[in-house]
């Protein structure tokens, strides 16, 4: 935000001024928007009673009779707390924000590479859905069990993260964060082999 | 002085731009109200026809062009707002639409002598609401907000926006649907909930599922179909009674303009019937020829499961990406004309397992809410907020033609997305990007909305330039797209060619060419607005002349205001507005002290009434 505000030109204004009330540009820290500390598992509930307070201050339509300056400001803010919600209410995308707030890399990862773990997992189940598309449906069972298998192993994963986000909201650590990014690449690994185990090809 | 009350009370109405039909709402107080038309008919037939000698009639009155001359008039225009002619190929099998050479990216249809682009035939059905409301309000109306189908894409909403400008309204939002028939039906409602809006119409078909938590109606989810509708039942037993009159009187029909749209309303009124009546009649006469047939609810429903059943999967999806299971849905409101079809109400409460709401008038309540977001805008209705979300994802075209997405489908609106672009070549100085709506993983197999060229970028070697492009939709589901240099922090030059529908430079001239016309029409609503404003200062002043104030003028001030009054009587009944309007500031000017006495008297009296 800046220091001063557009309209009166009063100092340090907050997301309105205090002064002549009028709308001041959007904080683009999505954290920062909803007025809540960084956090890897913030209170959800109270996060939705932000999002709703703040739509009724700042919507398009509560705008549309003040200056052209305040109405784009209003779209701004709102796109932005728009943004921010999808993101912060989900456990992932909200991760990765935070991840790439604190200066990690998120780039796109690779899930060719097998992790080493997982190995005979993946070769059993390549090897059940190659003899389901064989038509042999003696595999069909073994596929089922793989699947649960692998969901197991996510949500075992899941309560690992979780201890982790309070963890780090606890303490931020760095190292704590290390952890929680490859926890999250191993899990989009399961998921994607809970996917190929759940789209088990038609009988022949 | 007393002109203040009266300030800032244009109206601004809420429209239901139908493929069908049309209508106008406003908030009388806090109330959504249909405007009824000159005609006595609230809802206006979205039909236009131009006479040989150029005069423009729209609505019931073109409903019997239609069938006298087929070649002169129009109907459900809806049908290709935003699309271009290789989209609408199935439409013009079933439809009398006679498109113009040369129509690729805009589709041109002839009437009469002329051509029209979509918008500028939806501009001349908004004319007619825009004319049937300044007359019931005897106020100009210039803002209004518009109704769409809420699977409409960037395109069709564009197309909507365009047509009600050439009108000369300036749309002050564009609003879903189903999501403005959730408005109306949420005046006094619960305080939360989950809101299933089914809406099929004429045309299309929506599907949306809300959230309502104190007045904040948040969409969750939304989908549908832009191409079912109460249309394609008619074109069913259109083919029917096509096909028996043909066998039955050794005569194909169905060249005949004329016939057909005798034909179709017949059937149409058969299909009405049929909601209310187990079994009817087609009654069709032609030349001294009777056509008779009888159809029972039943052939009917099995005419029409298909039709049905195609509103079912885009229902489940829409659930589904909501995260809702039909248990949790508490309410379900029905929408369109088309689900007063007992075979579609029963499908639907089926499917939801609820009893759906039928209050208010399937043909009504989108315009009616449409008045709800109107007040909001306006500042009339407080407390209530509507949080839509976009249909459909938005993408960039990759190399390779492979789609990624930057917005996806049921983002709340206004969202936006980021993305850096740079060259792929050294010295490069434009990059260009090309945008699509859909859901497909191939640009190809999706909607392609526009190509954004980024221009007068600094030569430089491959992969320097940085140029983040900004893409916001805003809170009409349309996009906007924004560029700056990351390197200078500079803004960006973008040139826009929408793939579909009018540039703005075709919108102006369009807008020029229609403000000839205009100007009678907009001359008679400012001297309606006039004259109310004029009804409203003379009701005020002669009340003032009843109260202590009135007493406690001079004598000479007191004459002033009695002259003041007298001349605007007499403006009053001339065709001047400008006339009007300077009794009125005159009359305004005279009693300033009239209404300082009277605010100094009810200060004392409001004194008197506390324990100081």
């Amino acid at each position: 935000m800046s220091p001063t505000c557009w309209n009166c030109g009063k100092p340090a204004p907050s997301r309105f001024c205090a002064e002549c009330r009028a709308l001041q540009p959007p904080a683009s820290d999505y954290f920062a928007f909803f007025e809540i500390p960084r956090a890897l598992a913030p209170d959800l509930k109270d996060l939705e009673k932000r999002f709703y307070a703040l739509s009724r201050q700042l919507h398009p339509d509560l705008f549309s009779r003040k200056s052209a300056r305040e109405q784009e400001y209003s779209l701004e803010s709102t796109a932005i707390l728009n943004d921010a919600y999808r993101v912060l209410k989900d456990p992932v995308a909200r991760t990765l924000y935070v991840l790439k707030q604190e200066g990690f890399d998120v780039g796109e990862q690779s899930t060719k590479d097998v992790p080493p773990e997982l190995l005979e997992e993946v070769f059993e189940l390549n090897m059940a859905l190659e003899e389901l598309r064989m038509g042999d449906e003696d595999a069909r069972p073994q596929l089922e069990a793989a699947r649960a298998r692998f969901r197991k192993m996510r949500d075992e994963l899941d309560a690992d993260l979780q201890r982790q986000f309070a963890g780090w909201d606890a303490s931020q650590r760095a190292e704590t964060l290390a952890a929680v990014r490859a926890l999250l690449n191993r899990r989009k690994y399961i998921t994607n082999l809970i996917d190929k185990a759940s789209h088990v090809p038609d009988r022949v | 002085m007393f002109q203040i009350e009266f300030e800032n009370q244009e109206k601004v109405v809420g429209i239901d731009l139908g493929t069908t039909n049309s209508l106008v709402a406003w908030m009388n107080l806090t109330k959504p109200e249909v405007i009824v038309g000159e005609d006595g008919d609230k809802l206006v037939p979205s039909v236009v026809s131009i006479a040989s000698d150029g005069q423009i009639i729209v609505g019931n009155a073109a409903r019997q062009e239609l069938i006298d001359h087929p070649e002169r008039s129009i109907y459900s225009v809806k049908r290709l707002m935003g699309r271009g002619v290789e989209d609408v190929q199935e439409e013009l099998k079933l439809f009398p639409f006679r498109i113009a050479a040369g129509s690729e990216s805009v589709i041109r249809v002839v009437l009469g002598e002329k051509t029209f682009t979509p918008p500028e035939v939806s501009a001349l059905i908004l004319r007619q609401l825009r004319k049937n409301a300044e007359e019931a309000l005897g106020a100009t109306v210039s803002k209004c907000v518009i109704t769409v189908p809420a699977y409409f894409n960037d395109a069709q909403r564009q197309a909507t926006r365009d047509a009600g400008r050439i009108a000369g309204l300036e749309v002050l939002r564009l609003v879903n649907e189903p999501t403005a028939a959730a408005l109306a039906y949420g005046l006094d409602k619960r305080k939360e909930g989950i809101i299933a809006v089914y809406d099929l119409g004429g045309g299309t078909f929506d599907i949306s599922i809300l959230k309502l938590q104190d007045g904040i109606f948040e969409v969750l989810a939304t989908n549908g179909d832009t191409h079912l509708g109460g249309d394609d039942i008619d074109n069913r037993l259109l083919r029917i009674a096509l096909e028996d009159v043909k066998s039955e009187w050794g005569e194909d029909l169905s060249a005949s303009g004329e016939a057909v749209q005798t034909l179709r309303r017949d059937v149409i009124r058969a299909k009405e019937a049929l909601s209310f009546a187990p079994v009817v009649t087609i009654e069709f006469d032609w030349h001294g020829k009777a056509y008779r047939r009888e159809i029972t609810r039943e052939l009917f429903e099995s005419l029409i499961t298909d039709i049905v059943d195609r509103t079912l999967g885009p229902c489940r999806d829409c659930m589904r990406d909501a995260g809702v299971t039909p248990e949790q849905i508490d309410e379900v409101v029905l929408v369109g004309g088309s689900t007063r079809i007992p075979m579609v109400r029963s499908a639907v409460e089926v499917l939801f397992r609820a009893k759906p709401h039928t209050e208010l008038n399937p043909d009504e309540v989108v315009a009616l809410g449409a008045a709800v977001q109107a007040g909001i805008l306006s500042g009339t209705v407080e407390n209530q907020l509507l949080l839509d979300v976009t249909p459909l994802s938005l993408g960039i075209e990759m190399y390779g033609g492979v789609v990624s997405k930057i917005i996806h489908r049921n983002s709340t609106i206004p969202a936006s997305a980021g993305e850096t672009f740079t060259t792929g070549v050294d010295g490069q100085t434009n990059v260009l990007i090309h945008v699509v709506q859909g859901e497909r993983e191939l640009a190809k197999d999706n909607r392609s909305l526009a190509r954004f060229d980024l221009k007068g970028i600094d030569p430089m070697p491959a992969g320097y330039a940085r140029v983040e492009v900004r893409f916001l939709i805003d809170a009409n589901g349309i996009l906007n797209v924004t560029a700056r240099d990351a390197r200078t922090g500079k803004e960006q030059s973008v040139d826009v060619k929408p793939s579909y529908g009018l540039t703005d430079e075709q919108v102006e001239a369009m807008i020029e060419a229609s403000i000839d016309h205009a100007e009678d029409d907009y001359n008679a609503a400012q001297v309606a607005g006039a004259r109310v404003d004029a009804d409203a200062i003379l009701a005020a002043t002669d009340k003032a002349k009843r109260t202590d104030a009135w007493v406690e003028l001079s004598d000479e001030e007191r004459q002033k205001i009695t002259d003041a009054m007298n001349r605007l009587q007499l403006a009053y009944h001339s065709d001047d507005h400008h006339l009007i309007q300077a009794q009125i500031d005159v009359l305004n000017e005279v009693t300033h002290a009239l209404a300082e006495n009277m605010m100094n008297t009810a200060v004392r009296g409001a004194l008197k009434g506390t324990h100081v």
